[in-house]
């Protein structure tokens, strides 16, 4: 079994709007899956279902290969994107009255708790009322008690939203340890950046439907365009453009001229690759350096949520 | 049935640690005691304060009617005329002046008599002159014609109706209304604890939703269970307090009253009727055949069956509001917004009460009565004032109390489902103010 959660042919309805449409994801044990997509796509309605927060119209999901029933509920933790705690609550009380909602024992939750709270030194929390802490502290308490009962499936949804830069990382590092000990991490964010560092499979979802989904890497080897970024000593480069003319396609090419140096970026015709630019710029100048653009995720999500805009609109 | 435990502890705890309601807890009592005690403490300052009416009478008909008493007193004044009266009554300070000039009968007299304050006299003292001197009228005229002083007092009847029922035995006058209070107290109970109570279970819910925690809760628990521990856990509080307020506020009003050497019967007897009518009516109650029964009245009625009855409505009917105002809860995004939907809640509550005390306490069994302790959302508080009629034959149809119930199971069930699921749609929608017709389609959501 290398899959924990398999999701088949999700479909939601609300009303009259469909909020998912034969949606079906495979997420394997020990990845750290990016779900991605744009507003209103359908993110938080599939990661509601996963958290049995509402419940599929149709098609069914496997958690480890057993239908989802409430006992997978201890099995999972999620940090939601609209996310708080009792204000008037005690910080300590609060955290172990959450983790006692996951099934852990008071002994065990506070315990852990402890460990925690040493870990992020922030123990001197512990009988302050939530309404004194800061967004960022009671974001802290809040990734804690998400993780506390060490559950197999992690969702977290925009986990470094209020964040100052230094405590996301801290908390990037931990979900980095918490996936290498095992757990499975679901991660669904609008910042690329991130995707970029942590994840290894992805899933883009649009307009309530998967468009995208798969291994990063093989998505992005999958979505380059046989493009280079090349600096060059030329002076003229009008007549260099003319003269790659037969090598390069139409599209985006781009030829600057920055100091003495010349920046190209252009997109080679189908069936020819590096070799050959290569061979053809070595006769005429000399080469600064060169390199084959590999698409972003940020492209690539750009990319695909335009041509599925395009389509739609062809469509009607 | 772990987790319910410990929703309906940290609710429970919440609702007891919150500062204003430690602050209602102890402060009501004291109000209420205090209230009370400066009430009292005023009436008898006011009436410490005799008024004093000076009388200046010309007549010879009005002798040895002003007997100073225990809200006025008379001063007589003699050989002075009507000016210099004034203006010494007014020089002292006194309430008025009272002046009987002399005529040729008693009916010119009476039509000459003023009255001079140096503002407009209240009404109970112009009542208590204007009685006094009609008495005096009366008997003078009764005189003229040819019955004696004597003969006057011969002819006074208090009469009473005795009433009996057709079985014989004898009854009294009012011991319905008595029952109907007795009930209505429960029901009126009932109303209280609802409307405070489920205010607080509509607050709650806001809050988890403002404070956005409620997402991270309802993925460990099912919403239904988070629902119906708040509701218990709120209502545990509020017993908890209302148990407070009973022990402490009898408490405070023992040290109180013994304090300020308030007796209750000075309390309960304490009232602005004319001497003769109290005389009568202490009379009757001191009677020991009627006190009797009223006490063997009181005995009848069903207590047991009231007790359970009361705690059947109670808890059916504080269930199915309170679920109705977790609903609102969800519904809304802060307070302001709930007004729309408060009205249809607090309505039938307060039909209830009104067509209690209008209708019950008349006829406990007349068709609007019937109709209203059937309905189910007034049943708790209707039903509640006919039950101390008594069960049976002579009292609330076995049928009508029973139907009574099922009917406000089956509501109970209805409105439960119909809360829950507007609940569970409800707390994870956020920034829109809904409609009746939005909330109707959250109904047929999965």
């Amino acid at each position: 079994m290398t899959d924990l959660l398999v999701a088949e042919n999700l479909c939601k309805w609300y009303g009259d709007y469909l909020a998912l449409d034969q949606v079906s994801l495979t997420i394997p044990k020990g990845s750290i899956f990016g779900l991605l997509g744009p507003n209103g796509a359908g993110k938080t309605t599939l990661i509601r279902i996963i958290n049995q927060i509402t419940h599929p119209d149709e098609g069914r999901v496997l958690f480890n290969g057993t239908p989802l029933n409430r006992n997978h509920i201890k099995n999972i933790g999620y940090l939601p994107e609209e996310r708080g705690l009792y204000k008037s609550m005690k910080v300590g009380e609060q955290a172990l009255y959450l983790s006692q909602l996951k099934g852990l024992s008071h002994q065990d939750a506070k315990v852990r708790l402890q460990y925690w709270f040493d870990k992020f030194g922030i123990s001197e929390w512990w009988g302050k009322k939530v309404q004194e802490l800061s967004k960022g502290m009671a974001q802290k308490v809040q990734f804690i008690v998400t993780v506390l009962h060490e559950p197999e499936l992690l969702i977290f949804d925009e986990p470094f939203s209020g964040f100052d830069p230094i405590n996301a990382n801290i908390i990037k590092d931990e979900i980095l340890k918490l996936r290498d000990k095992g757990a499975t991490v679901i991660f669904s964010t609008h910042r690329m950046e991130s995707v970029e560092e942590m994840c290894d499979h992805i899933a883009l979802l649009h307009n309530s439907k998967k468009i995208l989904d798969g291994k990063l890497s093989a998505i992005k080897q999958a979505y380059k365009s046989n493009t280079y970024e090349i600096g060059l000593k030329h002076q003229q480069p009008e007549g260099l453009k003319t003269e790659l003319a037969g090598l390069l396609t139409s599209e985006a090419v781009s030829f600057q001229v920055f100091e003495e140096e010349l920046k190209l970026r252009v997109a080679l015709k189908n069936g020819l690759g590096s070799r050959e630019l290569l061979a053809a710029l070595n006769e005429r100048a000399e080469l600064v350096y060169f390199k084959e653009v590999i698409p972003s995720a940020n492209d690539i999500f750009i990319q695909k949520v335009n041509e599925q805009r395009k389509e739609e609109h062809g469509q009607a | 049935m772990d987790k319910l435990k410990l929703i309906i502890k940290r609710e429970y705890l919440a609702k007891v640690r919150n500062k204003s309601f430690i602050v209602m807890t102890v402060l009501s009592p004291l109000l209420i005691v205090g209230m009370i005690a400066v009430v009292v403490f005023l009436t008898r300052m006011n009436s410490d304060q005799k008024r004093v009416i000076a009388i200046l009478d010309e007549s010879p008909y009005f002798g040895n009617q002003f007997i100073t008493g225990p809200e006025l007193s008379f001063l007589d004044l003699v050989d002075l005329d009507l000016e210099t009266a004034k203006d010494s009554v007014a020089s002292m300070g006194y309430y008025g002046l009272l002046h009987i000039p002399d005529g040729k009968d008693i009916t010119d007299i009476t039509e000459k008599i003023r009255f001079y304050s140096k503002s407009s006299p209240s009404m109970t003292v112009t009542g208590m002159l204007e009685s006094r001197i009609g008495k005096r009228i009366r008997e003078e005229k009764l005189e003229a014609l040819g019955v004696s002083q004597q003969k006057v007092q011969e002819l006074a009847s208090n009469f009473e109706m005795r009433t009996a029922t057709f079985s014989g035995e004898r009854s009294v006058k009012g011991v319905n209304e008595l029952k109907a209070a007795i009930g209505g107290a429960f029901g009126y109970l009932i109303m209280m604890f609802i409307i405070i109570y489920g205010a607080f279970v509509m607050r709650s819910v806001i809050e988890e939703k403002t404070s956005r925690i409620i997402e991270v809760i309802i993925s460990s628990v099912k919403p239904f269970q988070l629902m119906l521990g708040k509701i218990i856990g709120t209502s545990l509080a509020g017993i908890t307090q209302f148990v407070i307020w009973i022990f402490s506020a009898s408490l405070l009003g023992v040290v109180v009253f013994s304090l300020m050497g308030i007796q209750w019967n000075e309390l309960n007897s304490r009232t602005n009727l004319p001497p003769e009518t109290m005389d009568t009516i202490n009379q009757a109650a001191a009677s020991n055949e009627i006190v009797q029964i009223y006490m063997t009245e009181l005995f009848k009625i069903p207590w047991f069956t009231l007790f359970i009855s009361f705690i059947i409505y109670f808890v059916l009917g504080y269930l199915i509001y309170s679920s109705i105002y977790a609903a609102i809860g969800a519904a809304v995004d802060n307070e302001t917004d709930t007004q729309q939907f408060m009205l249809p809640v607090i309505m039938p509550l307060m039909l209830a009460i009104y067509v209690g005390f209008f209708s019950v306490f008349d006829n406990p069994h007349g068709p609007i009565a019937v109709g209203f302790s059937l309905f189910p959302l007034t049943s708790p508080i209707v039903m509640l004032m006919r039950l101390p009629a008594g069960v049976g034959a002579d009292g609330v149809p076995w049928w009508q109390l029973i139907t009574s119930i099922f009917l406000l199971m089956l509501t109970f069930i209805g409105i439960v489902w119909f809360a829950a699921k507007i609940y569970r749609v409800g707390i994870l929608m956020y920034g829109k103010k809904p409609t009746y017709k939005e909330l109707y389609k959250w109904l047929k959501y999965n």
